[in-house]
């Protein structure tokens, strides 16, 4: 369920360059045409969306390149 | 710093800077003409492979070093200090991303006997200035590809021995999906596009061109655009740029202090008046080169740092603080020149005077401009919305 969330909120803010569907978790999503200004977009919108707030630490580019990794971050908050 | 030894490039640099930059610096700002005397002499004394490791037989300078350096040429000629800070730019990009290909291991070695002036080509028409989005691609055929890109600028484009260049890994990729490849000058041409005809950094000499090159697939280095700009060219252009405003300002600083002392002189017993604005530009001064040096110690701490430093390095956290340098310190610096006009009154407003502060308010004004500061901010106020503490 939290991987429909995050495509969802993927297909609304990411802006790619290429059809979300066609990715695979593990896809990188600044390769898919993601940039710097629409990853704050995403950002916002899953803090918004699942009620957390990502500490500074997890602020960088590894932590928002593929779905796999944003379900990692979301449920490590989620269990805190 | 009084009793520290001197690093050999630095005094190099400031020799350079006396003796052959700051001789011509004149004739260039005014012909906006490239200052080949002093890239010559830069050459002469191997400082364009100064970065590269002893290992490879380069000078093994720190970034530290070259930040000095930048500053100490800045303070004789700024176009030569800046077209320094440029090349250096990508020879570290190129050392820190691509060290491990057998290609750019020998076009170092390459570097470092001839000396090649690299120069960077990542604006682009179309893209509204944004560095990070490309619209060329690489036309690939086998393992060769062409490239025909349309600059809104490359500095000392026809004077450069080699480009390194930003475009799409493909015609078809997303815009953001960048690589950087090094042509060789014999693999590439420029077509001028129009004049280099501005009011500051004339010797810069950065028109737009229309360039059209070929290479081999050994020539993209493989990480990403994305990385090599967070890790290594957005920190260093900051740093370096910011060596070469620190110049600028010293170098205006010194001829309002040496303007001071002279009327001090004339009434010993009474302090004269301008002292006191003095007093006040010195400190400012003082706080630009504190958060130089302090911008670039933690630089230097974290590319020092085994494993995570990359991760560090692009983090949101550490973009903002280096987007903060640039635009603090390109805000600064023509405050910095103006007090200094001020002091000097109309002895620093005439050209023909050895206060004059024309050249270096005009260069001044570029820090601002280059890259402008309203989108880098732009891009701190996106990041705002979702970083939290100080």
């Amino acid at each position: 369920m939290i991987d429909g969330q995050i495509r969802q909120i993927l297909k609304e803010h990411a802006r790619l360059a290429i059809d979300l569907a066609a990715l695979d978790d593990a896809a990188d999503l600044y390769q898919a045409g993601m940039t710097s200004h629409a990853s704050v977009n995403v950002m916002l919108a899953l803090e918004g969306n699942f009620d957390v707030e990502f500490p500074d630490r997890m602020l960088k580019r590894k932590v928002f390149e593929s779905v796999d990794s944003i379900r990692q971050a979301l449920s490590e908050l989620m269990a805190n | 710093m009084t009793n520290a030894k001197i690093s050999p490039f630095v005094a190099i640099a400031r020799s350079i800077g006396a003796e052959v930059a700051g001789v011509h610096a004149t004739a260039v700002d005014r012909d906006a003409r490239f200052p080949s005397e002093s890239i010559k002499a830069l050459k002469e004394h191997r400082m364009l492979s100064a970065y590269v490791p002893k290992s490879l037989g380069g000078g093994g300078a720190t970034l530290g070093e070259l930040v000095l350096a930048c500053e100490a040429l800045s303070q004789h000629c700024t176009s030569t200090a800046m077209i320094f800070a440029m090349h250096q730019i990508q020879v570290i990009s190129i050392l820190r991303h691509a060290s491990d290909s057998p290609w750019f291991l020998e076009y170092i070695r390459d570097l470092v006997a001839n000396q090649n002036l690299i120069a960077s080509v990542t604006s682009e028409v179309g893209v509204g200035g944004e560095m990070r989005s490309s619209v060329c691609g690489l036309q690939w055929e086998g393992q060769s590809f062409k490239l025909i890109k349309h600059a809104t600028t490359i500095s000392y484009g026809a004077q450069a021995d080699d480009l390194l260049v930003t475009s799409r890994c493909t015609p078809d990729g997303p815009a953001s999906d960048q690589v950087l490849s090094l042509v060789r000058k014999a693999d590439y041409t420029l077509e001028q596009q129009g004049v280099w005809d501005t009011m500051g950094m004339r010797g810069t000499c950065s028109p737009p061109f229309k360039l059209t090159a070929t290479g081999k697939k050994d020539q993209v280095i493989s990480t990403p655009f994305a990385a090599i700009a967070s890790e290594t060219m957005v920190p260093v252009s900051h740093l370096l740029w910011a060596g070469c405003w620190l110049g600028i300002a010293g170098a205006a600083v010194n001829k309002a202090r040496a303007f001071v002392r002279m009327q001090g002189r004339a009434r010993p017993g009474s302090i004269p008046p301008t002292a006191l604005r003095l007093a006040e530009v010195a400190s400012e001064l003082h706080m630009l080169r504190a958060s130089v040096d302090s911008v670039l110690r933690e630089y230097e701490y974290l590319i020092a740092a085994e494993g995570g430093s990359a991760d560090e390095l692009s983090s949101m956290p550490y973009a903002l603080k280096i987007n903060n340098l640039k635009v603090a310190g390109s805000r600064k610096l023509p405050e910095i020149v103006s007090q200094a006009l001020l002091i000097c009154g109309i002895m620093g407003y005439k050209n023909d005077s050895k206060f004059s502060m024309s050249r270096h308010l005009r260069d001044a004004h570029s820090g601002a401009l280059m890259v402008g500061n309203d989108r880098i901010l732009a891009t701190n106020s996106s990041m705002l919305l979702v970083l939290k503490d100080e």
